[in-house]
């Protein structure tokens, strides 16, 4: 009686303790690492001011150990995420994190100095390079990739190409036109349906500035779908009057849901591709990636030896994750950028 | 009509039925129709309500197993994340990260909800105006949005003062916050609802206010406060953007730890893959809504147990 009492009182512990004990037996290589990882770690933050990093060669990776921790824009993460992936399966001892707080919530973190690496979709502002400098916070800024941001709308929307005038007449922050046709130039008689990201993105920071002129400045009476994208397809591929902007993979994806159209920046109408991208002609909608990291954190070999494999890699990454390489020219720009730091 | 419940209708039921009902409309007179025509509606407007809320869920589900179901292996709980192989990558980090946090939460609002409810329901002093400022106050906490306990998390424990930095024990206080209202509330029904006399009946008999309240008033009121913990837990599990604001990142490959930095949650990862563009990554998406329900079931099957074992009845 009392045994079979004890046992009904602990079978579902032993279930949990069970399950408890497959995840961590799964692992239990993973798990060992950490221990060193994180003590190494600690032990190396103690010590901010050494300087092995000029005495090992960077990519050395089988002694590299510690971890890097990268935050910023979540459209940047995926590529972030690839390459941290690659970089780890050469230096396991490396732990790289990427998270996805937004351009600016990066930044804001990255200023405080919580975080070595900031991934950004628009360039640091000049307010947020301010507080990192008031926290004694010094970065640098590397070009890893480019981005389409697309215009979005209804494949049964009969315009092809639209004009900056036009962007501007439709998201300008004065803007009040509800119906297409009261866009000058356009002959669709269809209420206006808008999407746009959240306020935090760095793609609603990018396109404000390209089109309108002022970071930030856009109508206010849209449907803010905050950071998930997937919810402005739904929304443009439902409405005949949808319309939404969107990095460039968003659509490579829905190619089948929704219409991209043609920007005119005044030199006439072009369509968003990788060429046209990286030849600079899809302007101004055509914007660079960029990860930031503060110098001191590249004092730590392990930031050092991802950044150099980050840029030396820059290519096979962005194919990987899904997005437009850089030019040559951005890349020999950003190899020397890198080769100083190695070097210095 | 609340003979149309559970004894199964025999045929002499049903006889004794009609033959209460017609003795009853025999003295009283027929009920009218509009009578019989409200109880249709009443019992219809039940169903419906029953059925919305059921629909919800099982649409949810549904669409989970479906969408879902390919991706269902044990790749899913004993691999990391990956954008370069999504359709190997799984879950693992995330359900430890969210494992931790919640047992974090668990180890934070018991001891601490229980507390604060016997300090109100047997100590408090119910005429001093600071007492009723607190109930006042945490009755409103429960309806504060969580993204605010977010940034109250982000400000206070990730920064100084507390300053424990992006790891799960942070998100674990955070949470903890967020839901204790709940527990708060529900121990406080409980405890209320131990009759008078259990305690008028100990303290006779010599028993000190505090052998009272651990003997008799917490083991009489355990399982509606272990309902309260159940519904907080719920609720705790299933958080994302609080913890996205704590430090709760997307991409982690190593098993966390308590207080090491770097570590994500089921829902903080279900959420980065739900919104990514690739068909892949949405499928990941559905199977982790299933890890989610998993372990949602297996942990509120082990406090029902544990309820049903303390059920008391007077």
């Amino acid at each position: 009686m009392k045994i079979s009492t004890a046992r009904r009182r602990l079978a579902p512990l032993a279930v949990a303790s069970a399950a408890a004990l497959v995840l961590v037996a799964c692992g239990s290589d993973d798990a060992s690492d950490d221990t060193n990882t994180s003590s190494e770690d600690s032990s190396s933050e103690e010590q901010p001011a050494d300087d092995d990093s000029e005495d090992e060669p960077a990519d050395n990776g089988d002694e590299l150990s510690g971890s890097v921790v990268v935050d910023g824009s979540s459209t940047v993460a995926p590529l972030g995420e690839a390459a941290a992936e690659l970089f780890m399966m050469e230096t396991p001892g490396v732990q790289v994190t990427v998270g996805t707080s937004g351009t600016g919530g990066g930044f804001e973190k990255f200023c405080n100095g919580e975080t070595d690496i900031s991934e950004a979709s628009r360039p640091i502002k000049d307010e947020e390079a301010a507080i990192c400098e008031s926290n004694g916070i010094a970065f640098e800024g590397l070009t890893v990739a480019n981005d389409a941001l697309t215009v979005l709308v209804n494949p049964e929307n009969p315009l092809q190409c639209i004009t900056v005038e036009q962007l501007q007449a439709i998201w300008g922050p004065d803007s009040s036109a509800s119906n297409w046709n009261e866009i000058d130039g356009i002959d669709l008689d269809a209420p206006l349906d808008l999407y746009g990201p959240g306020t935090d993105s760095g793609t609603f920071d990018y396109f404000t500035e390209a089109i309108n002129g002022e970071s930030g400045a856009q109508r206010t009476d849209y449907n803010n779908i905050g950071e998930d994208d997937n919810t402005g397809i739904i929304g443009v591929e439902g409405s005949t009057g949808g319309m939404f902007y969107v990095g460039f993979s968003y659509y490579m994806e829905n190619q089948d849901r929704v219409k991209a159209l043609e920007i005119d920046g005044g030199d006439g109408c072009v369509a968003p591709s990788y060429e046209t991208v990286q030849d600079g002609s899809y302007s101004p909608l055509g914007r660079g990636l960029f990860v930031y990291p503060s110098d001191a954190a590249l004092e730590k070999p392990e930031v050092l030896a991802f950044i150099n494999f980050f840029i030396s890699n820059a290519e096979p990454i962005a194919e990987a994750a899904g997005f437009i390489g850089m030019t040559d020219e951005q890349a020999s720009e950003a190899q020397a950028q890198v080769d100083a730091l190695v070097g210095g | 009509m609340a003979t149309d419940e559970k004894p199964p209708r025999t045929a002499r039921t049903r006889l004794a039925v009609a033959g209460a009902r017609s003795s009853t409309e025999s003295v009283f007179g027929a009920r009218g129709r509009g009578d019989r025509l409200g109880n249709r509606f009443f019992l219809a407007f039940l169903l419906l309500g029953m059925a919305m809320a059921i629909t919800g869920l099982a649409a949810m589900i549904i669409w989970a197993i479906i969408e879902g179901s390919p991706r269902l292996s044990m790749d899913l709980i004993t691999n990391g994340p990956s954008t370069l192989a999504p359709e190997t990558a799984g879950y693992r980090p995330a359900i430890l990260g969210s494992i931790y946090v919640i047992g974090g939460v668990i180890a934070l609002i018991v001891p601490l909800g229980v507390g604060a409810a016997v300090y109100l329901e047997e100590f408090a002093d119910k005429t001093r105006w600071w007492n009723r400022l607190i109930e006042l106050n945490i009755q409103n906490l429960a309806g504060v949005p969580s993204i605010v306990f977010g940034i109250l998390g982000l400000a206070f424990i990730v920064r100084s003062p507390l300053s424990l930095g992006a790891v799960p024990a942070a998100g674990a206080v955070t949470i903890a916050l967020l839901v204790l209202p709940t527990v708060i509330i529900a121990a406080r029904e409980a405890i209320r609802a131990v009759p008078p006399s259990i305690r008028e009946g100990s303290l006779a008999l010599g028993a000190t206010q505090w052998q009272t309240i651990y003997r008799q008033v917490l083991p009489a009121a355990m399982s509606g406060i272990l309902t309260g913990v159940i519904l907080a837990v719920a609720r705790a599990i299933g958080e994302a953007a609080p913890l996205l604001l704590v430090g709760a990142v997307t991409f982690v490959t190593s098993d966390p730890s308590f207080f090491g930095p770097g570590f994500t949650t089921l829902p903080t990862q279900i959420f980065d893959w739900a919104r990514r563009p690739q068909e892949e990554f949405q499928v990941l998406a559905a199977a982790g809504v299933l890890i989610m329900l998993a372990l949602v079931l297996v942990m509120n099957s082990f406090a029902v147990w544990l309820r049903n074992r303390f059920e008391q009845k007077w």
